[in-house]
């Protein structure tokens, strides 16, 4: 930890009042940050300053501040989640920043996560594609079969595991020039196509998760790798080639 | 005192729950569409009791403040989730989890509860098994466990170091069926703002929608609150900034006793705070302790000399360490329970030993050295290195240390910028665990009939302390295996009552008691951000509520909250409006509330004259400063009663009657 | 035959058409390109292809209207997507830095893809407009002018003009930097991955991508200095 240097920095942050209304850009300083703060610490205090000022503070969206909830959402100097990678907002620190720094932050920008105030964006999309079909149906009963009835190779248990570290963040619509969101699509369609326990389901999933995909306005995939580069979990884009994979032949055996 | 009754179940302890379970009333499917269930909270036990509610037919209407259920704070659990499979065949059994269970709480928990804690696990790793929650496994393709404190066996159950969060997407897969089918309507970004009591039945809820700041209106047969535990009264926790009290606490005020909420649990091994714009305290994985040894220097020239920065610990010699945990537990050396771990490190720190950078000087070292040496070395023999020099020792062991613990280094260094590999880490306790909580009988229902409490938000199935690995456990037992069958009990004398009206005067009371408290705090000219109060609130809790307490402090705590919260009505600002978003009212009204429990907290740990777990009394400690218990006088649970303001309290006390497990002082020497 | 339109329709079943139309069009390209490269070495060989390709009935009526559907296909779904995918983004960021996470190729298909379609349409106006005329509307499907084979002196005489060079190159350096990009996407976009055979493929796409258009670029310059 290193002694205490405080930063001072100029914020770019977007201000907007409510979905229906403009946005804009506005200029704020804040001084003597930390290095060892966290940067939604530096929110924080540019928080109580706007209070004190009588302004209204930034609203963004935070929670567990520990880089697992998937809460926070900033595209911070033009980047997901701001520089560095494999993490989140909240795991970024203000030492990756220089004394003088202008920092741009912005909301996740993708029609299908309209903006709510500020930094704060509706992703319940991401919701009503996991309504679809993001699940295995079986019903709470005690009387399942033996969690050890059916052996499952390591390997596939490894990647249904990475697949499912996916936070939902949507960090990966946010970077996508696209912004589409196949990644967190198919990361759930990969974690259950890879276990016996969701196989049976599988192609029905896949093609209504994809329906609902579609319907809720996100672009199309081309391919171009930054979901993955930004994403804070490292989900692999093995995993839209393997949904492209269990969409097509979905497609073409399933009824 | 009779106010209380836990209705536990007649019979010997391993045929109570089943025995109850047959002759508890049940509800046939037809008339399951008719009732309605409230269920506050999306976490481990918010979620899996709206999934499982939903699949047996009730209408479920589920409340989270987050912007999705998947978001809530379960998600954070790192190791893992105890279950009495006995996969391993050391010896593991339902009677085991059972008694290991009750003796880490420091017999301060209900037996009965606990057995049916330990008999429902195997059930929870069947079911998330089912539900596609990739849990580690072994080259054989079968579930791998390991093993965690305070027991002898291995039976936790792990994904990783996200355990919680694999468990809590379980939950949230299978509410998202249950959505996808309309079962369950789901209200994200709602925060319950009050409990509307109807002929004296839990009958409905006052919430705020986050988004619109509308105050909305919703009844349902039955009240479900699983809204997590309350650490945020310290302001810093190891709990999501969002975890608060208050729809335990809404409870609490329609007559809801909250029981034992002096029962706190202090993580060892979290991230020392940097500094005053520290708004969140990061949990290093308690697995760390098998390998890492705890330390201070002996010399307190030393231990200043390295605050100042002057001194680099790796410079202080062998004979200059103390190794106090080694010192003064030789048997259990740094693998002692949580609440003895974190006792220790704050005696250090107190004493003037300790090595945080922060203006208190709170850390310890957490040193990996010895063990990369150890590994080194056996690795070096492995290999058949007999002439490996000391850096090569040394690059070898990094590599084994890595591949155990890689990511909680990594996420380490990213957090304070030092390689653990090379420089000992730095730790301090911090507020992890309630065990405390809203009062329940042996069928999760409150002292409200109709009000059902799960999960943290309950007071459990702990005791006086929890074990590793047990919160999981307990809120998908709760919600998947325990409510579903004991609310039907209830609700089988509502398949004829209808749709319960918004329209009654207790929901127009209710609604405007919560406009009424909005408006204050919006017309409220005051001076004072929200956080300044909670951060005045957390350092007088964690000073005089924390870790030791003393009749002195605890005394004075109670004073200084009541000054605070007197401050807090009369200087509170809250910026903006009402309509819409407005976090800083959110925080208001939580604030708000852990402003009364903070009092109520520190009433409990006054009255409690006795050392217990996590709850520990300077005055009740030996000369070596361990805990004393008093069984003769405290083998209580506390139940308070709201009467008004917290000193108002009145105290019920259900005994704990221990058929099936004998009495015994811990002891980690 | 509903699948057929829902598949086809859904986003997945765009990117799988895209990624088909585009395989077919590489293989065209490379059998283009080998065609072309006859005729640095020998006038007879390029001439008796030309002849063969320009009058089969199969390359003819079979793959000549896949290819025109291939071609158009994947020019009208590109711009069609390109337009779906900005729409998909209403308010732009202030600040973005896309060279971050990805490649200029792979954000930029829609600029590479525009000016290749625009060199197709000088291509198309300089050999298979004539081309269709001369054989399907004069009649004359002889491929014979004054006496011999008119296909390679045709062509030389194309490349006399060095702005015509100039563009033709420019425009091949684009295809390139399409191919950059676009030939391991076409992969992926399948599901035609994995650990063992993507590197090798993302390899063999660079190679094509480079060596084909420089090839293309190479015969341009060739009879553009060779000729007189």
């Amino acid at each position: 930890m290193s002694a205490h240097k405080g930063l001072n920095l100029t914020l770019k942050v977007w201000r907007q009042k409510s979905q229906k209304e403009k946005g804009q850009m506005e200029t704020y300083q804040v001084s003597d940050i930390s290095p060892d703060s966290s940067f939604l610490e530096m929110m924080d205090i540019l928080n109580e300053q706007l209070i004190e000022e009588g302004k209204e503070p930034v609203v963004f969206d935070h929670d567990c501040r520990e880089g697992i909830c998937g809460s926070c959402s900033m595209y911070i100097n033009g980047e997901a989640h701001g520089p560095g990678r494999g993490i989140t907002t909240c795991q970024l620190h203000m030492r990756e920043f220089n004394n003088g720094d202008t920092i741009y932050i912005e909301p996740w920008r993708a029609k299908a996560f309209p903006v709510i105030k500020d930094l704060m964006v509706d992703r319940s999309a991401f919701d009503r594609v996991m309504a679809a079909g993001g699940f295995v149906s079986v019903n709470t009963s005690g009387n399942t079969q033996d969690a050890n009835a059916i052996p499952i190779e390591k390997q596939k248990a490894d990647e249904a595991f990475d697949a499912a570290t996916c936070i939902g963040c949507g960090a990966c619509v946010a970077s996508c020039k696209n912004a589409s969101a196949m990644l967190f699509v198919s990361a759930k369609v990969s974690q259950f196509a890879l276990l016996p326990q969701g196989q049976v389901e599988a192609k029905e999933r896949v093609q209504n998760m994809v329906k609902v995909m579609d319907e809720e306005g996100f672009g199309n995939c081309s391919n171009t790798g930054a979901c993955e580069v930004e994403c804070p979990k490292g989900i692999s884009l093995d995993n839209i080639a393997r949904m492209n994979r269990e969409y097509l032949s979905a497609s073409i055996k399933g009824e | 005192m009779t106010k209380l009754d836990s209705k536990i179940p007649q019979g010997p302890i391993a045929d109570k729950w089943t025995n109850h379970k047959n002759n508890i009333k049940l509800v046939n499917p037809a008339n399951k569409r008719l009732i309605d269930v409230i269920v506050v909270g999306t976490g481990l036990a918010g979620g899996s009791a709206a999934a499982t509610l939903a699949e047996l037919g009730y209408n479920v209407k589920a409340f989270c403040y987050q912007d999705s259920p998947r978001r809530a704070h379960s998600i954070a659990a790192q190791g893992g989730i105890n279950a009495a499979k006995n996969y391993q065949g050391d010896g593991d059994s339902t009677y085991r989890l059972f008694y290991d269970t009750v003796k880490g709480g420091d017999y301060r928990s209900r037996e009965a509860n606990v057995y049916r804690l330990a008999e429902v696990s195997a059930n929870i790793i069947d079911q998330c098994v089912a539900q596609g929650v990739p849990f580690a496994r072994d080259y054989g393709g079968l579930l791998d466990n390991r093993s965690f404190g305070g027991v002898q066996v291995s039976r936790t159950f792990y994904a990783k170091g996200q355990t919680g969060q694999q468990l809590l997407l379980g939950c949230y897969s299978a509410m998202s069926r249950q959505i996808g089918k309309g079962k369950i309507k789901m209200y994200n970004r709602h925060e319950m703002l009050d409990l509307v009591i109807v002929n004296g039945k839990a009958r409905g809820i006052i919430a705020r929608n986050l988004v619109t700041g509308e105050v909305e209106r919703h009844s349902a047969h039955a009240v479900v609150i699983a809204s997590g535990g309350y650490g945020n009264v310290f302001f810093l926790s190891t709990n999501a900034m969002g975890s608060n009290v208050s729809a335990g606490w809404k409870v609490h005020k329609k007559g809801a006793f909250f029981a034992n909420p002096c029962y706190t649990q202090i993580h060892p091994t979290c991230i020392p705070q940097h500094g005053d714009q520290q708004s969140k305290l990061t949990l290093m994985s308690e697995s760390l302790r098998n390998d890492g040894r705890i330390w201070v220097p002996k010399k307190k020239e030393d231990a200043e000399a390295v605050r100042a920065g002057k001194l680099d610990p790796t410079n202080i010699a062998e004979e200059d360490r103390d190794y106090y945990l080694e010192r003064r537990y030789p048997s259990f050396g740094n693998l002692v329970p949580r609440d003895v771990a974190s006792r220790a490190a704050k005696e250090r720190c107190d004493a003037g030993y300790g090595v945080g950078t922060n203006e208190t000087g709170e850390a310890v070292y957490l040193d990996f050295s010895s063990a990369i040496m150890r590994y080194g070395q056996e690795e070096a023999n492995v290999k058949g290195y007999h002439n490996a020099s000391q850096t090569q020792i040394r690059e070898l062991g990094e590599k084994v240390v890595e591949k155990k613990y890689g990511n909680l280094f990594q996420m380490y260094e990213k957090i304070t910028a030092d390689n653990p590999y090379k420089t000992p880490m730095k730790i301090y306790p911090a507020v992890h665990y309630t065990m405390g909580g809203v009062w329940v009988d042996y069928n999760l229902m409150t002292t409200i009939p109709g009000c059902y409490a799960i999960g943290e938000a309950n007071f459990s199935d702990h005791g006086a302390n929890r074990l590793g690995a047990s919160a999981l456990m307990q809120g998908l037992a709760d919600g998947y295996f325990v409510l579903p069958y004991t609310i039907g009990d209830y609700l089988a004398d509502d398949i004829r009552t209808g749709e319960i009206s918004t329209d009654l005067p207790e929901f127009d009371e209710a609604e405007k008691a919560v406009k009424d408290r909005i408006d204050f705090f919006m017309n409220n000219k005051g001076s004072k951000s929200v956080d300044y109060f909670h951060k005045r609130l957390g350092k007088v809790m964690w000073n005089k509520v924390g870790m030791a307490r003393n009749a002195q402090g605890l005394n004075e705590a109670i004073a200084e909250i009541k000054q605070i919260r007197e401050e807090f009505w009369k200087d509170v600002k809250v910026p903006g409006s009402a309509e819409g978003i407005n976090q800083e009212l959110e925080k208001a009204g939580r604030v708000a509330d852990f402003l009364e429990l903070g009092e109520l907290f520190a009433r409990d740990a006054l009255e409690r004259e006795e050392s217990c777990g996590g709850h520990f009394r300077e005055e009740h400690s030996t000369e070596e400063g361990e805990a004393m218990r008093d069984d003769a006088n405290y083998t209580y649970v506390s139940a308070w009663e709201y009467k008004g303001e917290p000193s108002d309290a009145v105290v019920h006390k259900e005994p704990l009657v221990y058929e099936n497990i004998e009495l015994k002082t811990r002891s980690y020497k | 035959m509903s699948w057929v339109k829902n598949t086809f329709s859904s986003s997945i079943g765009r990117k799988f058409a895209m990624a088909l139309s585009a395989l077919f069009l590489m293989i065209f390209l490379l059998q283009h390109f080998v065609i072309n490269f006859t005729s640095v070495f020998s006038e007879t060989v390029f001439n008796d292809i030309s002849h063969f390709m320009g009058t089969n009935a199969l390359v003819q009526f079979a793959l000549q209207p896949v290819l025109i559907f291939a071609v158009v296909y994947h020019f009208a779904m590109g711009f069609a997507l390109e337009i779906k995918n900005r729409n998909s983004r209403e308010v732009k960021y202030a600040m973005n830095k896309g060279q971050a996470n990805s490649s200029w190729f792979s954000r930029n298909m829609i600029i590479s893809g525009a000016v290749i379609l625009a060199f197709l349409g000088l291509h198309f106006y300089d050999f298979w407009v004539p081309e269709i005329t001369t054989k399907y509307i004069e009649g004359d499907m002889s491929g014979m002018i004054n006496g011999e084979y008119r296909y390679y002196h045709e062509m030389v005489e194309k490349f006399h003009d060095p702005v015509r060079v100039g563009i033709y190159s420019l425009s091949f350096i684009l295809l390139a930097m399409h191919l950059m990009h676009g030939f391991q996407s076409a992969f992926q976009s399948m599901g035609a991955r994995h650990p063992k055979y993507t590197p090798g493929i993302k390899k063999f796409g660079n190679i094509y991508a480079i060596l084909i258009p420089a090839g293309f670029i190479f015969i341009a310059l060739y009879h553009h200095l060779t000729s007189h």
